[in-house]
């Protein structure tokens, strides 16, 4: 005998429970702190704060905790509390010549004044799993030396100087804020950027592969990498001047891109641009090439059909929030409009085997 | 004996305006189109300039010039798919004569529905490839409101026919043709809701002779029947005789030569147009 | 975070306000696609924070929530939307369609007529619905801006030169006031003909696509067709098995492995109201009693 199915609540409450002994794990296990997240886990910090749009490791670690690793769902975190926050204003454009550089690298230039720092970086390292972190331990103390006051200035500022590379116009408007207005298209750069900024890493990596494979080529350079703290400042109405509030760790890469120019206008080198908070390299990187290939109008280049180019196309996929959510909803309930498929597909098969029958 | 004239390189404007052509039997005495000095440049480089026209009701005219002499940009601009700098265009709707340069994007876009066709070179441009073949001749239908099924079928059939496209050809895709077919496909699609201005753009582009010949076989009936006001830019002179009433022929973005088809082709007076003319080959 | 520290219905009063005016903008111009500034909400996107955020904006103390999806109180979203509205703002809940005061959907309209004292809001997914049929969001606002909809009913036609039949049974678009062509979010088609002409408000939330629109009360909307292959609110062709009811949208469930399927209304408020005023259908528990 039926039965309507009933008890939807009681289900739900259940499941949290669930889920809230799978989070905690075995208790005989020590629980992860939120202080081990952030110190130990950074760059999974970093990657919610970028794309949570909210620059406080202390939150981003325990929404790593809370969500159980999943980076994702941490960042969904991250916005959903963002929305609430008051908004107090607005700082200065940070000043990245004045950063405080940890690491500093450029392969367009052997050297630079402020020299090539390479940093806590995975790079050079031998991906081999390394069997002493299964235990606990010391690690010894990296050598150190005297932090280094020398000016590191930008890379491209040389390349300014002569003129080989296009200028960045100054440019006192606001961009529009994207969590504040719905998104319009077309977008200004401004606006590309801000979607690049907190997007997935994953889809911008894989844009920005494509444009190195052929799909909107644009012959990148890492002109310069640098990552470090950078002062935030805010102008204060009460006060009638700026004062630092803070600083955060960003990260910045400036690509040097493939050259335009024609009989009348002398050939230069094109610009990418990325900044991302915290150290997260491989979103800069991709972030500058991504957005590269997106300026193909305005630098008079053809639009060759490759997603990286279609502007349309990737800010309306790259956030994965909206992404997920969208992706994930199809969990949901969808019986109702299933069965009205399932009716139509019955009515068009009968009328399908009518003349068939008809003819037998 | 009046409709001819030369031009030098450089011509003045009096010249132009002192122009007389014969209006077509139809006899209208305002012109469907006026064009005035209209100029397009590209930088430094002359797209079109200062060329001037008035067409007629039920008038042909052939646009002719070999490849760069700027007769696809006039078109471009005339239709309205791309701004010229200078000029007028002015077409007389329904609701009295108007700068189509100056009109906004939807009113343009509602006369392209509506008194205005274009046939693309390439019928992939001017067809939806993922339409059958009966609903790319209904859509203009459809988009001016018909909404009876069975009707807009058959007003697509009867196209078909008249178009010399099979009957049951109609819930076929245009993939599945043959590119005459798809040429003449675009024509239907075009001209079912009766629009007073075709443009085409080297309607016979890319076809073998035979398909050509019954294509322009076709579009001559077709023009006639209904009375249609043509823009054909083309560099086949066939084409020309065998459609336009009038010509004009173009270098380096000017027209050097204007008038009847016939007689320009016939005892052509520039340097120009005798090339033209004499290097095709007498069949 | 408990839910004191928020605002009454979680969204701050700015937040309301930005929503309100694009609210009446839609109002104001029925089936036109009002972009606002959709905020990140504490559900996923996807799972009805256009709706969520329609329904905070318009709430106030007094009001009577009920929320549906695929027509009961009692499916999963339905409770977890529900129960959110009950932690942010305390209004009173109900099940039963005449004692709510705002509706918040998801997938279908409630089969009791609404009134002009009730406020009725859809959860939308895709608000366009020239979407599938031109993806790019730059060349559909032309579309309607210019009243281009050609395209629309070149698929209709479409489909029935191919199936004989317009071949689309949910989400089936309409055309609000002669003018905007509108995507009535994924309703069955059976229940477009309660989109026209209904004392109710009736409001559109796309959280993700950033859009809302609206049907002020007694709009006339109309169903696209074509004269001769008119539009059909089709549905089963089967009673309810518990209510006996032969007019309500119909779930078919699968009772046993051997594809023995029975037929309940969608709308459980409905089912239930009918049954409790004695109406009994083929398998109805009670209808053993009466017999004996």
């Amino acid at each position: 005998m039926y039965v309507a199915v009933k008890g939807g609540e009681r289900a739900i409450a259940n499941a949290h429970a669930f889920l809230a002994e799978e989070r905690r794990g075995d208790p005989a296990v020590a629980e992860l702190t939120t202080d081990q997240i952030r110190g130990q886990l950074r760059l999974a910090v970093n990657r919610v704060m970028a794309e949570g749009s909210l620059y406080d490791p202390d939150l981003a670690a325990l929404a790593i905790k809370q969500s159980r690793g999943d980076l994702i769902e941490a960042v969904f975190l991250i916005r959903a509390y963002r929305t609430t926050l008051p908004r107090l204003g607005s700082s200065r454009p940070v000043e990245t010549g004045a950063m405080a550089c940890v690491r500093r690298i450029s392969a367009t230039f052997k050297d630079a004044p402020g020299g090539q720092v390479l940093g806590p970086t995975f790079d050079y390292t031998h991906r081999l799993l390394d069997f002493k972190l299964l235990a606990e331990g010391g690690v010894p103390d990296a050598p150190q030396a005297v932090a280094s006051t020398a000016l590191t200035p930008h890379i491209t500022a040389f390349l300014n100087r002569d003129g080989l590379i296009q200028d960045e116009p100054a440019c006192d408007t606001t961009p529009p804020d994207l969590t504040r207005e719905p998104l319009e298209l077309p977008a200004s750069r401004a606006l590309r950027l801000q979607a690049l900024a907190r997007g997935d890493e994953g889809f911008i990596l894989g844009l920005a592969y494509s444009t190195q494979r052929g799909y909107g080529r644009t012959h990148a350079f890492v002109g310069e990498l640098r990552i470090g703290m950078v002062a935030v400042t805010m102008e204060i109405p009460e006060l009638g001047f700026a004062v630092d509030i803070g600083e955060v760790e960003i990260t910045e890469c400036e690509t040097v891109n493939q050259f335009t120019g024609s009989k009348t206008e002398p050939a230069q080198f094109t610009r990418g641009y990325g900044l991302v908070f915290g150290q997260s390299e491989r979103k800069a990187i991709a972030m500058s090439l991504v957005d590269r290939a997106l300026r193909w109008k305005e630098l008079g280049e053809d639009f060759t059909g490759a997603p990286a180019q279609d502007e349309e196309f990737v800010l309306s996929h790259s956030d994965n929030i909206q992404a997920t959510g969208f992706l994930e909803h199809i969990k949901l309930p969808h019986y109702v409009d299933f069965q009205s498929e399932m009716e139509l597909v019955r009515r068009l098969r009968t009328g399908a085997m009518q003349p068939q029958e008809a003819a037998v | 004996m009046s409709g001819r004239k030369i031009f030098a390189e450089n011509f003045s404007d009096e010249a132009q305006t002192k122009e007389e052509f014969s209006p077509k039997i139809l006899g209208s005495a305002e012109p469907l189109l006026r064009v005035q000095l209209l100029t397009k440049l590209y930088g430094t480089r002359i797209g079109c300039a200062d060329v001037s026209f008035d067409l007629y009701p039920g008038e042909v005219m052939g646009i002719v010039g070999e490849s760069g002499s700027g007769k696809s940009t006039l078109l471009s601009c005339l239709a309205g798919h791309m701004a010229p700098d200078a000029g007028s265009v002015v077409f007389q709707t329904k609701a009295g004569p108007r700068d189509t340069v100056t009109m906004s994007e939807p009113e343009r876009r509602m006369l392209g529905r509506t008194d205005w066709a274009f046939v693309h070179q390439n019928p992939r441009d001017g067809l939806r490839m993922g339409v059958t073949a009966g609903g790319n001749v209904g859509e203009r239908l459809m988009a001016v409101g018909a909404r009876h099924y069975g009707g807009i079928r058959a007003k697509a059939t009867d196209w078909l026919g008249r178009v010399e496209i099979a009957a049951d050809r109609i819930d076929d895709r245009p993939s599945a043709f043959s590119g005459g077919m798809q040429q003449r496909l675009q024509i239907a699609r075009n001209l079912v809701t009766g629009p007073r201005l075709v443009f085409m753009d080297e309607p016979t582009g890319g076809l073998d002779v035979s398909v050509q010949a019954r294509l322009l076989d076709l579009l001559r009936g077709l023009v006639r029947q209904m009375g249609l006001s043509a823009i054909i830019v083309t560099h086949d002179l066939a084409v020309v005789r065998l459609l336009a009433d009038r010509l004009m022929v173009m270098k380096s973005g000017r027209v050097v030569e204007q008038g009847l088809t016939d007689q320009v082709l016939d005892d052509p007076q520039h340097a120009y147009t005798q090339l033209l003319v004499s290097s095709v080959l007498q069949v | 975070m408990t839910a004191q520290e928020y605002n009454f219905a979680y969204l701050d009063e700015q937040t309301k306000r930005m929503i309100r005016r694009a609210i009446l903008k839609g109002l104001a111009m029925p089936g036109y696609q009002v972009p606002f500034a959709s905020r990140e909400m504490p559900m996923p996107y996807g799972w009805g924070t256009g709706g969520v955020q329609v329904t905070a904006a318009c709430l106030v103390p007094e009001d009577r929530l009920k929320v549906i999806d695929q027509g009961a109180d009692d499916t999963t979203n339905a409770v977890s939307i529900r129960s959110f509205f009950q932690r942010t703002a305390g209004v009173a809940v109900t099940e039963a369609t005449a004692d709510a005061t705002l509706i918040q959907t998801r997938h279908r309209i409630p089969e009791a007529a609404l009134t002009e004292d009730q406020i009725l809001v859809y959860q939308v997914p895709i608000p366009e619905p020239l979407r599938f049929i031109e993806p790019r969001e730059v060349e559909t606002r032309k579309m309607h801006a210019l009243e281009d909809y050609g395209l629309m009913h070149v698929k209709l036609y479409e489909d029935i030169a191919r199936h004989g039949q317009i071949a689309t049974s949910y989400a089936y678009p309409v055309q609000v006031e002669g003018r905007y062509v509108m995507d009535p979010s994924p309703i069955p088609k059976f229940d477009n003909p309660k989109l026209s002409d209904s004392p109710a408000i009736q409001l559109f939330g796309a959280g993700r696509e950033q859009r809302i629109y609206a049907l002020p009360p007694y709009t006339k909307v109309v169903s696209l067709d074509f004269d001769d292959h008119p539009f059909v609110a089709s549905k089963a062709e089967h009673d309810c098995d518990l209510c006996g009811s032969d007019a309500s949208y119909l779930d078919e469930v699968i009772v046993d492995d051997s594809g023995g399927r029975m037929f309940v209304c969608s709308d459980t408020d409905h089912c239930g109201g009918r049954v409790a005023l004695g109406h009994r259908g083929r398998l109805s528990p009670a209808r053993a009693e009466d017999a004996a």
